[in-house]
């Protein structure tokens, strides 16, 4: 595309927002290759978030997990897992770099809003106004060991807490009034009479009685982030969040259908269509030439699919140990053994086992795929592999026409997974036009386009 | 036989000591919440040669509540972990030591924080264990008030507990990336901790790998949890060899002093500095804490004789911006060059600076067993 056909085009002058997350666990992080380095070494940290801020990202972003995998009645062993408690690596990182984004992954079921909105507030104050918050729920009482909250929470109830919550955060980052300090060392008290506020919240899930302890940031308050892809969590983000995760960002029709379907929530929520960021998850694997991509992109999916961590995938679809079997052979045989979901792994809907594993079946016997294979070929399609010009050409059409707001890139390296992609696709999407040149802001909210914060 | 070099520590927290600290302070009152001014402080406690600094913290504002003050003071703080990062990471040779208590907070979480503090600052991570005694600290935080100082100890001695074995967790080499076997973790190294106190429990393993000290160090006043859990006690005591008898009495591997200092600057003396700062509100302190107000000179002698009978010092300047300048100018050069105290080692663990060894995790088998001995102690 060229900016000559500019009227066709609903947004021409859209510029793609890039995120970077560092995952730290599962599969898709390759570990066993020799250029893998530390998970946890806050060098590994360091070097992911200094190429992003090199390529003028929006934001770094750490997820989050409460208790360590399972599976076959031990820790999952396989892929790579342990990583830091995001506000304090975060905290860390605001002293280390200049301009980009610091995005926590944070639970509303085990914190509390006056103890997490006060952390998340020295976050933003201490990098200067780039602190991002990415609200995640739990509902499952298997992470609630864990914790002397316990707890439960049912799936409705969970977000319930999440909204409370967050409105008991926003209430203590808006507590202290504009200048609540006193400008000089002779005023009578050191906060002028009347600038801070209490905040006394009673509701369902809190009762909660606080002074807050910190004024607005340069960006007012963190940037809200939100993943859930249910319905619920949609309506969720098109209520409360600045930017939206999402998984639809592999395939055009598919990222336009999510777009419009959470701007039509937006609409309903009574919000502008541009209040809200949507940044799909991706994977991005770059070749000088789309054959040499093509296969990167195949040496990517077989590390990443060992034959061990094809057989697990399979194993809990079959329910069932399948640790014995020939990952290259043909699939099980066998019928899968539906059993009650335990919580441990993921929120995979068993209604649809039997389905999936037809589908499988069938899709193996027609391209004589073995086990490993169908795992790869049929397992979530993770994102885009071409060479720098032609992923700048699809991401530009994807920016202009709404499909997407940017990507949130998921390296299967760390950490050096982010250079090809600062040092060959970011010039070409400067060339294209749809890619800042410089930072012009100095906050998250302004790096991402959004008004001031409420 | 000679005591080690003395060690010394210095509490950052806000603009001083004395709740009116802001009134004299080299900056404007709001400069106070910026990260500018963070650094700086770190900054002149590192190059000043202190091993440690600690900050105090509390989810209420400071001076609310029990605490000194007419109300008139600063009511703002950013989170001691949050700020101990950022401390860290501005740092290269600096221990650093939030204030944080599990009076209220989840165990999980604070493990987490204190074992990701010990990773970013590669090893320098202290942890002084807080009590939050005020009810209105249950109210902020959402959740029943503790009360009593049997429940409060039972708190703090049971987050400790959790936070301790949430380290112990992850043995060191529990991350394998054996290839051949496909295996990153090796799950035998990895240990439920199934702790179960009076009111609540914990699972395990931590989310967090172990940490670089494989224990943080852990500081805590006496009497506030067992013994054998604490690294360093900070003790009271109105003279040096009331310190002393503390810290003997503490049980601790090490006892620091608590010490409040007000020295003498170029154009003021402490005495002068204090009574200005006291127009605004009175400089309380315990009938058992040390307290020193003078020139450089004393505090050398103070502080060459309290080295008899204490480990360490935490020093609780009165102002930072005129203390802290004296004190790397006149104070500390002093106590180096008279071999009274000694600096970090560049490219040292806290442990190592302090003379602690690395513990093992107690769930090998020679940890377990040194960990009985430890708790017997």
């Amino acid at each position: 595309m060229t900016r000559a056909d500019a009227h066709d085009v609903p947004r021409p002058d859209a510029r793609l927002h890039f995120g970077v997350f560092f995952q730290g666990v599962n599969h898709w992080t390759i570990w066993s290759d020799p250029s893998s380095g530390s998970q946890i070494d806050p060098a590994s940290f360091l070097r992911v978030a200094r190429t992003a801020e090199r390529g003028l990202f929006d934001a770094f972003f750490l997820g989050d997990g409460l208790r360590l995998r399972e599976s076959e009645g031990g820790i999952h062993e396989l892929d790579v897992a342990g990583r830091p408690d995001s506000i304090t690596q975060l905290s860390a990182l605001a002293a280390a770099t200049e301009r980009i984004g610091l995005v926590s992954t944070s639970n509303t079921t085990f914190n509390e809003p006056g103890d997490l909105a006060r952390r998340l507030a020295g976050l933003d104050l201490l990098s200067g106004g780039r602190a991002g918050w990415n609200v995640v729920t739990t509902h499952n009482a298997w992470t609630g060991e864990n914790f002397r909250r316990g707890g439960f929470l049912d799936h409705a109830d969970r977000y319930r807490r999440a909204e409370e919550f967050l409105s008991v955060a926003r209430a203590v980052w808006n507590g202290w009034a504009e200048g609540a300090v006193a400008g000089s060392a002779e005023a009578r008290s050191w906060s002028v009479p009347g600038a801070v506020g209490r905040v006394r919240s009673r509701t369902d899930h809190f009762d909660v009685d606080l002074a807050p302890t910190l004024p607005r940031s340069a960006q007012g308050h963190p940037v809200i982030f939100q993943a859930g892809d249910s319905g619920e969590g949609r309506d969720f983000a098109a209520r409360n969040a600045d930017v939206i995760f999402s998984a639809h960002g592999t395939d055009f029709g598919d990222a336009l259908a999510f777009a419009e379907d959470v701007r039509g929530r937006l609409r309903a929520a009574g919000r502008r269509e541009d209040a809200l960021r949507i940044l799909p998850g991706t994977e991005i694997v770059i070749g000088a030439t789309e054959k040499e991509a093509e296969e990167k992109a195949r040496w990517v999916r077989l590390e990443q699919v060992t034959p061990a961590v094809a057989l697990g995938i399979a194993s809990r679809l079959w329910g069932f140990d399948l640790s014995g079997r020939d990952a290259d052979g043909p699939l099980p045989a066998e019928d899968p053994v539906v059993a009650a979901y335990d919580g441990k792994f993921g929120t995979r809907q068993l209604g649809e086992t039997l389905d999936t594993v037809a589908e499988w079946r069938a899709k193996a016997d027609a391209h004589g795929w073995s086990l490993r294979e169908t795992v790869i070929e049929l397992g979530p399609q993770r994102g885009h592999v071409g060479t720098p010009a032609g992923l700048a050409e699809k991401f530009a059409r994807f920016a202009r026409y709404g499909a997407v707001d940017g990507f949130n890139v998921s390296p299967y390296l760390v950490p050096d997974g982010l250079d090809d992609i600062v040092e060959l696709l970011v010039p070409e999407l400067q060339e294209r036009g749809v890619y800042r040149t410089a930072y012009t802001g100095t906050t998250l909210r302004e790096h991402l386009g959004l008004g001031p914060a409420v | 036989m000679p005591r080690p070099a003395l060690h010394l520590a210095v509490e950052i927290d806000g603009d001083g000591a004395h709740p009116a600290a802001w009134r004299r302070a080299a900056h404007s009152p709001g400069e106070l919440l910026t990260p500018r001014r963070l650094a700086r402080v770190a900054a002149v406690a590192e190059n000043a040669g202190f091993t440690l600094v600690t900050l105090e913290d509390s989810i209420l504002p400071p001076g609310a509540g029990n605490g000194p003050g007419d109300g008139s003071g600063p009511v703002g703080r950013i989170g001691a972990v949050e700020r101990a990062a950022f401390v860290a990471a501005s740092t290269s040779v600096l221990g650093v030591a939030p204030v944080v208590a599990t009076t209220y907070a989840e165990p999980f979480h604070v493990s987490s924080q204190l074992a990701s503090l010990d990773h970013v600052s590669a090893g320098r991570a202290g942890w002084v264990v807080g009590v939050e005694e005020d009810p209105a600290a249950a109210r902020a935080w959402g959740r029943p008030a503790v009360e009593g100082a049997d429940a409060l100890a039972r708190e703090a001695r049971d987050g400790l507990r959790v936070v301790r074995d949430l380290w112990d967790s992850w043995e060191d080499d529990a991350v394998i990336r054996s290839v051949a076997t496909s295996r990153y973790l090796d799950r035998s190294r990895l240990h439920s901790i199934d702790f179960t106190g009076e009111t609540y429990s914990v699972k395990g393993p931590s989310i967090v790998p172990r940490p670089p000290q494989g224990r943080p160090v852990v500081l805590a006043r006496p009497g506030l949890v067992p013994a054998g859990l604490a690294d360093v006690a900070l003790v009271g005591g109105a003279t040096p060899a009331e310190a002393g008898g503390a810290a003997g009495a503490a049980g601790a591997p090490l006892a620091f002093a608590e010490l409040e200092v007000a020295l003498d600057t170029a154009g003021e003396t402490a005495r002068e500095r204090i009574a200005h700062l006291e127009r605004y509100a009175p400089w309380e302190s315990g009938p058992d804490r040390l307290r020193y107000a003078g020139p450089a000179a004393g505090l050398v002698d103070l502080l060459a004789e309290l080295g008899g009978h204490v480990d360490g010092v935490r020093l609780r300047p009165l102002v930072l911006d005129e203390d802290l300048a004296v004190l790397s100018r006149l104070v500390l050069p002093e106590l180096f060059a008279r071999r009274i105290a000694a600096r970090p080692l560049p490219g040292t663990t806290l442990r190592a600076s302090l003379g602690l060894p690395r513990p093992l995790s107690r769930f090998t088998t020679d940890g377990a067993a040194a960990l009985v001995r430890e708790e017997t102690r």
